[in-house]
């Protein structure tokens, strides 16, 4: 076992950026999400990696000097709760655009407007459909435990330097605040000059070498024929990302008659509700996407042999539903449940809604 | 002997009094004819050659009609969403602080938008140098109000002159950028005139030099016209510069520690 520790969620986001060897943190305060930076300030990264941490004036400009960190092929992020992500996404298309590595950490509070300050996960389709304008997607990674939050960071970066596009990590209010045994990750060094003249040579804006080809980091081109070959290029990668990036977890599924689906949080509460609902005797399993984009489509649908029926629950007014809708097609019955506001399901009422709305059909 | 061997013959190496710094690129430039911007880019366009960075300048162009910028000086370029240029410039500068980092930016990107960047970065005295093209319109978009549009301007949202009792005042952001401690330099120049060209050349100079010294950040205004959103000639839009704006936007410079 290596370094275990018992730890808040939003703290373990910053000591895992620490070590995975990220160059750059900007963020902004918002609860409850703040213990990010405010682990950062005291852990003070600078004088330990060199990672530069600095609190912007805003969302809006964390998010662009997180666009341009990016830009010099660097391993920067920000991270914020709900109100602030839906400031940065300006700054999240541009690095869709052109086409930047960089992690945005969204710890989701209830809205809509200033909501409230208690867990939510509603905001599912400003994470996964887009949120900024454009044809783009994130990769997003939706942790369920502290442990999750250690993991994905690293993951997270992988992922978006391997495909050249932001992804964030949806988490809320729950996991970043709760405490947990963690097993946090060994030290990575941030990458030298040369490293990421390797690793990002093609893009990255360090400064032309005399004689070589400079580099412009930009999402402009205002040929509408070249803008949809890029386009295309973009799709396609999103593609690839269906392909090979899909992460899911099937909890009691073997035998499974019926069948949750939910992600972070709610997939802890659904933990629950599958044994206390087999307890009275009813075969429910549970899928967790770990992947919100690219969405486990493909494991839903294989399920559907034994599975008579679905409840999406989601702590939304019905958000991700949508893509269990889109995956099943009408072949069972795709309920939904939700708690929001910033209210959290029990166990028994997920049971419950389970026997109303997918038994008693 | 052809007109063109001739010529080619008159400007030989030898003859050659002035060249073009090979920073700028020959790309055909999009600006109107007459345009400050062109003029802006050359110089510092030269004074990178000169003092042997291009290899370690990053440029930051904005939204406005200087978007393209990158093409026309041979440098690394960042190209920012509407007024962030400033924050973007800010990252680069504290990852890499062994650069030149410089944002290029207009009224509208600067005063308007993105004065919250602008005044942040100007106030955390990032080590940076931003050059500010006040043409006292929105060139790019057709000729829209600008902060820094004077009081009685027409535009295309001012057709009957700028009312400052509704759109409130010209802003003077240079003043106020002034009185942060967190700027070294701040100056107000003008392209309009080879003098006026030169002394500009000069205060890019000692910019980029504050860089080098790690001094923190210079701030260069450079009072320009828009023949294109005036609706004047290039000759009339200088005049009207000269009558106009340089009593509201006085040149020289307000600071230097
Ligand atoms: C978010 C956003 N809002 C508005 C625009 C449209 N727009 C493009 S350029 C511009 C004004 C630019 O004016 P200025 O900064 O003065 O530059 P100039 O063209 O005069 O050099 C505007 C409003 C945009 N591109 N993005
Ligand atoms: S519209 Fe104005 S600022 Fe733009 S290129 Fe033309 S003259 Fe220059
Ligand atoms: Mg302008």
């Amino acid at each position: 076992m290596g370094d275990v520790r018992l730890m808040k969620g939003n703290e373990v986001i910053a000591e895992a950026a620490i070590r995975c060897g990220c160059d750059g943190y900007f963020g902004y305060p918002i609860t409850p999400q703040s213990e990010v930076m405010e682990t950062l300030m005291i852990r003070k990264p600078q004088e330990e990696t060199g990672m530069v941490v600095l609190q912007a004036e805003s969302e809006v400009a964390a998010i662009n000097m997180v666009y341009g960190g990016a830009s010099c092929g660097k391993k920067v992020m920000t991270s914020s709760s709900s109100p602030g992500v839906s400031l940065k996404q300006e700054g999240i298309t541009y690095l869709a655009g052109a086409e930047l590595p960089a992690l945005i950490v969204n710890i989701v509070r209830g809205g809509p407007g200033l909501g409230t300050i208690q867990p939510a996960q509603s905001d599912y389709f400003q994470a996964v459909k887009g949120g900024g304008h454009g044809d783009y997607k994130l990769i997003v990674l939706a942790p369920a435990s502290v442990q999750e939050m250690n993991d994905f960071v690293d993951l997270s970066f992988e992922l978006a330097f391997k495909y050249l596009n932001p992804a964030m990590i949806l988490s809320d209010g729950v996991i970043g605040q709760m405490m947990e045994k963690v097993e946090l990750s060994e030290y990575k060094p941030r990458w030298t000059a040369e490293e990421i003249e390797k690793i990002s040579g093609s893009w990255a804006t360090t400064g032309k070498t005399p004689g070589a080809q400079r580099r412009i980091s930009t999402s402009l081109d205002l040929d509408s024929a070249k803008q949809e070959i890029f386009n295309h290029k973009l799709q396609a990668k999103y593609r690839a990302m269906e392909e090979n990036e899909v992460r899911f977890e099937k909890i009691a599924c073997d035998d499974a008659e019926y069948l949750f689906v939910a992600y972070g949080s709610s997939a802890r509460i659904c933990q629950k509700a599958v044994e206390q609902a087999r307890e009275k005797g009813i075969k429910v399993g549970l899928l967790r996407p770990i992947t919100l984009f690219p969405y486990p489509t493909k494991a839903i649908q294989e399920m559907l042999k034994n599975v008579k029926g679905i409840l999406a629950v989601e702590m939304s007014a019905g958000q991700m539903v949508e893509d269990v809708r889109l995956a099943v097609n009408g072949k069972v019955p795709v309920e939904h449940f939700g708690r929001y506001g910033g209210i959290i399901p029990t166990p028994e009422e997920v049971v419950e809604a389970l026997e109303q709305k997918i038994l008693g059909k | 002997m052809t007109a063109t061997t001739e010529i080619n013959k008159i400007i030989s190496k030898e003859n050659m009094v002035y060249g073009k710094t090979s920073v700028l690129l020959d790309n055909e430039m999009h600006y109107c004819p007459g345009c400050t911007h062109g003029v802006i880019h050359k110089v510092i366009a030269e004074v990178i050659d000169e003092m042997g960075i291009q290899d370690k300048t990053i440029g930051i162009s904005p939204v406005g009609c200087s978007v393209l910028a990158y093409n026309y000086l041979d440098i690394d370029w960042q190209q920012a969403a509407h007024g962030r240029a400033p924050a973007l410039a800010t990252a680069t500068s504290r990852l890499m602080p062994e650069k030149y980092v410089f944002t290029y930016q207009g009224d509208g990107d600067l005063a308007s938008i993105g004065c919250a960047e602008i005044i942040h970065a100007c106030n955390r005295g990032e080590n940076i140098v931003v050059f500010f093209v006040n043409n006292a319109i929105y060139g790019m978009t057709g000729g829209q109000m600008a902060p820094t549009t004077l009081e009685g301007q027409v535009t295309a949202t001012t057709p009957y002159g700028r009312d400052c009792a509704v759109t409130g005042f010209p802003m003077k952001i240079t003043e106020m950028i002034a009185m942060l401690p967190g700027t070294r330099f701040v100056t107000r120049q003008s392209a309009e005139t080879p003098g006026a060209v030169r002394k500009l050349k000069k205060v890019v100079q000692k910019a980029f030099e504050n860089t080098r010294e790690k001094k923190g950040l210079s701030f260069i205004e450079i009072v320009s016209t828009c023949s294109s959103g005036w609706k004047l000639s290039p000759v009339k839009s200088n005049e009207w510069m000269k009558e106009n704006m340089f009593p509201y936007y006085p040149l020289g410079t307000l600071k230097d520690e």
